[in-house]
């Protein structure tokens, strides 16, 4: 299957790119795409999910072609 | 309604007229509007600031405007609405935000008009990055609840 990826803002920043194309069997959840974007590093506290735009917890099921946004609070207004 | 997303700087009384202008048919309807505008300070948190990146995720940001929107016509009679914010390089004094409601009554046009832009706040993709007078950046971590 394959899942893009995107970060936002400070998590871009810390993580050093914007975006990660998956292409990977096996990812049945938005936390199963974190890791398998991040191997060794486990999601900051707070980090905001979205799936095809949409918020979304970490449990959220995923599937070809979804796009899984990961992203600071929102600071925005 | 109006949902506009503007890479350069706006003004937003100019929007307001604009969108009143063109919406004919709720010429005579409308008995009050409610306007909130958010202008960039040089000041935040004790430090001056020089300047501010404001970064987006487009298409979600526009989604989750819409989806804010749509909340308020359903609590409240709310005629129009025109929502305008800014993204990119942001200097002191620009407007970042505008929300401006009609409505036949004010209660409504204040109450729409205040959940759309905490609803903002907390849920629409938008992300700040200031640009201290020392040269230094620092994102924003958060928003404050606008009811506390």
């Amino acid at each position: 299957m394959s899942i893009k990826v995107r970060y936002f803002a400070s998590l871009k920043e810390s993580i050093g790119r914007s975006e990660d194309n998956l292409e990977s069997s096996g990812l049945a959840t938005v936390g199963d795409v974190w890791h398998s974007a991040n191997p060794n590093k486990a999601l900051p506290d707070n980090i905001l999910i979205a799936v095809n735009m949409e918020y979304v917890g970490l449990s959220n099921p995923v599937k070809d072609g979804d796009e899984v946004a990961f992203f600071p609070p929102v600071t925005g207004g | 309604m109006g949902i506009k997303i503007c890479p350069e700087p706006f003004d937003p009384w100019q929007e307001i007229q604009e969108h009143q202008h063109s919406a004919k048919e709720m010429a005579g309807k409308f008995g009050a509007t409610s306007i909130f505008i958010g202008t960039m300070r040089d000041f935040n948190e004790g430090d001056d600031v020089k300047g501010m990146a404001l970064e987006h995720y487009p298409g979600m940001t526009e989604k989750q405007l819409e989806k804010i929107v749509a909340e308020a016509v359903r609590q409240w009679p709310v005629i129009d609405v025109l929502v305008v914010h800014r993204v990119g390089d942001i200097l002191p004094n620009e407007p970042i935000v505008l929300v401006a409601v009609w409505t036949s009554h004010r209660g409504d046009a204040f109450d729409a008009s205040r959940y759309i832009m905490e609803a903002l706040k907390s849920r629409a993709p938008f992300w700040k990055k200031e640009l201290l007078k020392s040269e230094a950046e620092r994102w924003l971590v958060k928003n404050t609840d606008g009811y506390l």
